[in-house]
């Protein structure tokens, strides 16, 4: 019982990292850019929302929208104005610029919010579930955080791979020349990319401030970036499958180690399994190419 | 180290014997912080992070007592500054923030300083450069050091006092119940579980787990607590984790007796907290009844006791904004005190005049038991009362109990009832 | 401005001039400064040493480290423990210590950099992000706490200063511009030497670089060695003058700002690992000040720093590719060639 308790306990978390998972290989399958601003992004939006529902009164439902649509925003802004300029350059430079927004996202954060601890309350329940006098880890806050992730899968499953819109995307991201030459704004899809990407990023951050009191603190998902980064990884960042099987592999993973080895040390253990698995499979455990042009 | 650059300075002495002569040489006043009208005292408070809940009143209500004294004439003539800077609860902060005082500032002596990880961070600094170190926030031992730290003296119950009290309440009141203990992973838990473990039989101690202040998912330990059976939970915890406690156990469906040593227990802070987790769905207040506690001060809800009237005066006119709670009461109390040394340190007060001048003792104040400051203790109040949580006030029950923090020290009680007030609320000689 | 000849000739000399130089500049310095300011200028002397290593790496070898929060802490968990274990040390067996903690930081960064040799670009970026955050949790671990202290971290020890009449302040303030001045030497040396260029060739073109008989390997795992080395010099001084170390000293925004100090700087500068390390130990301050001017609220003036070192490296990338130090040599270039017309027009 108790093993099954870790897994399903794993899983609810995992879909978690596996949201910004997501948000990130999005991001990396158009313009082989990883966002280390993500976590400071889906930190402002998660602020954006905590604003309107806990200090405001406004509807959970209503926060969630807004921090999405404000993850749109500022994931399309940033692509047009930050990271335009230099995708093209060499590989470190984007890296150094998407560090510098998110050291900026969280001084902004801070002056605007302060650098205290705040609680998101969840919408549903947290308590979990019983059988008989069996606790099984699982609450009403999980299962939502398990169909919004899986809604957001399945919606961007159907734009990508039954649209005309998610058609031109995977053009631009797979041969922006060739996308160009057939009319398709290669520009303006990759915008929309890292503004999806921001949105998805956006849900994560809202589900994970619901499950624990206290997370929300500017400097309070850092983690939860490298957590997204890792099991992007495992997925060989390259995959949207990947990046959700990674982020559940490594949400059980993470709930064995903390039950039999050490609550304490999570983010040692994730640089650990990111290591190892960079070792093992440079390219992820779910890439298809082994090509070394990172 | 010392010849390497030895040598390469010897060449620069000439250009160093040109600048420093338009510099001061670092010479040191008698006294750094005191001037004819004022005296500039500084402290590390959480206002920030994991702690700042509650205890992030402390501060600004001793800061509303100094300026009730200010007002009033000040202590010898001189007003008190108090500059209190957030640490976070952070160690690698509290570093900073004090170095900041001591040189930037030149505070005359460290007020308050709040926490026990965070505190020991500068323990050696403050005793090294000589800097009072006066009624630390926080139970620790390790404050009565009076060899090796001189300058530092606690204030409040240490938790091995608290924990052998306790557990003595818990040995007579639930004899045979199966015991879980909860507590911060440093010397704040272990220095409680040393107290606790002094008076419970050690057969009754089912599960001990232990909290890291920068991680709050504590859901494993609370589990671990629930399988092995624990009827009684005793929490050495700051309050946002007494409250996690408490939230992890409701969603476990684990009811356990909690006993929550005083720091992590005030009724008020304890209820917003756990209140601001569940859009008022599981009220706080109905989640904290009944939780066994243990105070050294009068309830802030007992409008009969001359402190409270003169501290709720005070409360109502300088920070209204904030509630009236234990918090508010603890940092006032603990600015009468400081007020008291600096009193009996005398007309042109020193650093080494107000250290002897705690340790000749005898100060009478808020508090139900009395202080042990003497040349050989540090320690600041002796015992506590058992309280227990009844709608949002800790209700005091029995006597005030005073003891040591040795295994064999006798836990007696103490009878002598609460001075009262002076009527101006400013210590006389 | 001319140079006696020796000096242009032999960069070693000319390194050690500066070095000497500097050195009695920062001794004035220290004599004429307030307590308060030398405890700064301890705090500009280690950020010099951290920053510089990271200029080296990422500015020569074109290799990024977000880890060097890791290394200060490995360096600064090696003297505590070193000097728990020793506790009545004397200055010169100070040094050994200090030498104990840049080796083991080396010897970590050896291994780090093996694996990190394999890596490139963002999974670089990422590896070192989670060393970053992973290493400093370490002491939080139950069966660590005992040795490692725990989350409330280690009481450091160091002997104080020779003699008993100087200063604490001045002498934190001497050793740790020591520490700086050797750090500078040694890479100033390394950067000009064949070992910093196969460094650059490595870094402008990998294929090139081997072709050419470098192993690229192990050239980038020495540049890995070179800046965790640095890193744990930096954490070994900062554990000396904070007199108190955990694993909350070594935040992840520790190596981001080292990142940015680096980066304002100008890349692969020495000069510019100056500039950045004055920026990173003054920031904090001016931002104070400037909030109390203005009557800013406190959450304003402790967030303008990370705030201003985001801006910092996103406009240095978009804007001022080479930082400071570019700007000074694209300025200083000007004025020559204004002064020294002719003398341009026959080259």
């Amino acid at each position: 019982m108790s093993f099954i308790n870790l897994v399903i306990y794993g899983i609810a978390n995992g879909l978690i990292y596996a949201a910004v998972a997501l948000a990130l290989v999005l991001i990396w399958r158009s313009t082989r850019i990883v966002n280390f601003a993500q976590g400071g992004m889906l930190m402002f939006t998660t602020f954006i929302a905590w604003e309107l529902v806990v200090k405001h009164h406004q509807s959970y439902w209503l926060g969630l929208v807004v921090a999405m649509a404000a993850g749109l925003v500022l994931g399309g802004f940033v692509e047009r104005v930050l990271v335009r300029p230099v995708e093209n350059g060499p590989p470190l430079n984007p890296v150094i610029v998407t560090l510098g927004l998110l050291l900026m996202l969280e001084g902004f954060a801070g002056m605007i919010w302060g650098n205290g601890l705040s609680s998101f309350p969840p919408e549903f329940s947290v308590n979990y579930y019983h059988v008989g006098h069996q606790v099984i880890l699982f609450s009403p806050y999980f299962l939502f955080i398990v169909i919004a992730v899986a809604a957001v899968g399945l919606a961007l499953y159907l734009l990508f791979q039954r649209s005309p819109l998610g058609l031109r995307m995977r053009a631009s991201a797979f041969s922006p020349e060739v996308a160009r030459l057939l009319g398709v704004r290669v520009g303006r899809m990759l915008t929309l990319g890292w503004a999806l990407a921001a949105a998805v990023g956006a849900l994560a951050g809202v589900l994970i401030a619901g499950t624990q009191p206290n997370y929300i603190n500017p400097n309070g998902f850092d983690s939860l970036l490298i957590f997204g980064f890792t099991a992007a990884v495992i997925g060989g960042l390259d995959s949207a499958v990947g990046a959700v099987v990674g982020g559940v592999l490594l949400g059980v993973a993470l709930e064995i180690l903390d039950v039999h080895v050490s609550n304490d040390i999570d983010s040692f253990f994730v640089f650990a399994l990111l290591l190892i698995v960079l070792m093992i499979r440079p390219n992820g455990l779910f890439a298809r190419t082994a090509v070394r042009r990172v | 180290m010392t010849k390497a650059p030895l040598r390469l300075l010897a060449t620069g002495v000439v250009v160093a014997l040109a600048v420093a002569a338009c510099g001061g040489g670092g010479s040191k006043a008698s006294a750094p912080g005191v001037t004819a009208t004022t005296v500039t005292i500084g402290s590390h408070q959480p206002l920030t992070g994991v702690a700042a809940p509650g205890y992030s009143e402390i501060a600004p209500a001793s800061n509303a007592y100094f300026k009730y004294i200010n007002a009033n004439g000040g202590i010898n003539g001189r007003t008190i500054n108090y500059t209190y800077l957030d640490d976070g609860y952070n160690p690698a902060n509290t570093v900073t923030v004090v170095h900041k005082l001591v040189e930037q500032d030149k505070v005359f002596a460290i007020f308050n300083g709040l926490g026990t990880p965070t505190h020991q961070a500068v323990v050696s600094y403050l005793n090294q450069q000589k800097v009072p170190d006066l009624f630390v926030a926080s139970g620790c031992l390790c404050w009565n050091q009076t060899t090796t730290d001189p300058e530092t003296f606690g204030w409040q119950p240490d938790y091995t006092v608290e924990g052998k009290i306790l557990g003595q309440y818990i040995a007579k009141n639930f004899p045979g119940k199966k015991v879980g203990i909860f507590a911060q992973n440093d010397d704040f838990g272990t220095n409680g579980i040393k107290g606790l473990e002094d008076e419970i039989p050690a057969s009754s101690v089912v599960s001990t787990q232990r909290y890291d202040p920068t991680n709050i998912k504590i859901t494993p330990q609370v589990q671990a607590l629930q399988q092995s059976g624990a009827e009684i939970v005793v929490s050495f915890s700051v309050p946002a984790f007494t409250a996690l406690l408490k939230l992890t156990s409701v969603a476990l469906k684990f009811n356990p007796q909690l006993v929550v040593s005083n720091v992590g227990s005030d009724p008020i802070t304890l209820s917003g907290l756990i209140s601001s987790f569940s859009k008022g769905k599981a009220p706080g207040q109905a989640l904290i009844q009944g939780i066994i506690s243990d105070t050294y001060l009068a309830p802030p809800s007992d409008a009969s006791n001359s402190w409270i009237q003169l501290f709720k005066k005070i409360h109502d006119k300088y920070i209204p904004k904030l509630p009236f709670d234990g918090n508010v009461e603890y940092g006032m109390a603990a600015a009468y005190t400081f007020a008291q040394a600096l009193k009996a340190a005398g007309k042109n007060p020193t650093r080494a005049s107000i250290v002897a001048a705690v340790e000749k003792g005898g100060f009478s104040g808020p508090g139900l038991v009395p202080f042990a400051f003497s040349s050989s203790s540090h320690s600041g109040y002796t015992g506590v009362q058992i309280a227990k949580i009844q709608g949002l006030v800790g209700v005091p029950v029995g006597t005030p109990l005073v003891t040591d923090d040795t295994p064999k020290g006798a836990i007696t009680p103490y009878t002598t009832a609460e001075p009262a007030a002076p009527s101006n609320g400013i210590p006389s000689d | 401005m001319k140079l006696p000849a020796v000096l242009t000739r032999s960069t070693a000399l000319r390194n050690l001039a500066i070095t000497v130089v500097a050195g009695l500049v920062l001794f004035g310095l220290t004599e004429v400064f307030s307590e308060y300011r030398n405890t700064q200028l301890a705090n500009a002397g280690i950020n010099f040493c951290a920053i510089a290593g990271l200029t080296v790496l990422t500015g020569l070898s074109g290799q990024i480290s977000l880890g060097n929060g890791a290394f200060m802490f490995i360096g600064a968990y090696t003297v505590a423990l070193l000097l728990k274990h020793h506790p009545s040390t004397s200055n010169p067996e100070l040094v050994l210590i200090v030498v104990a903690a840049v080796v083991v930081a080396a010897i970590v960064g050896g291994f780090v950099g093996t694996a990190a040799a394999r890596l490139r670009g963002p999974y670089l970026a990422g590896v070192t992000l989670a060393l970053a955050l992973g290493v400093p949790v370490l002491p939080d671990y139950q069966h660590l706490e005992g040795p490692l202290g725990g989350h409330a971290g280690l009481i450091v020890n160091a002997p104080g200063p020779p003699g008993g009449t100087l200063d604490l302040e001045r002498w934190q303030a001497w050793i740790c511009c020591l520490a700086a001045l050797v750090t500078f030497f040694v890479l100033a040396n390394l950067r000009s030497s064949r070992v910093g260029r196969s460094f650059t060739a490595v870094r402008d073109d990998e294929i090139a670089a081997s072709l050419a008989g470098m192993s690229v390997p192990r050239i980038q795992i020495l540049a890995f060695v070179v800046s965790a080395g640095s890193a744990g010099l930096a954490g070994a001084m900062l554990a000396i003058i904070d007199g108190q170390i955990g694993p909350q000293s070594f935040p992840l925004q520790i190596s981001l700002f080292l990142l940015a100090g680096a980066v304002f700087g100008g890349l692969g500068s020495m000069a510019g690992a100056a500039y950045g390390a004055v920026l990173i130990t003054f920031l904090g301050g001016w931002s104070t000040d400037l909030s109390n001017a203005l009557s800013l609220p406190s959450k304003v003036d402790l967030n303008l720093p990370p705030a201003f070192y985001g801006l910092v490296l996103i406009v240095s990338m978009l804007l001022f590719p080479f930082g400071l130090q570019g700007l000074v040599r694209r300025g200083w270039h000007r004025v020559r060639t204004r002064t020294r017309p002719v003398e341009v027009a026959a080259r």
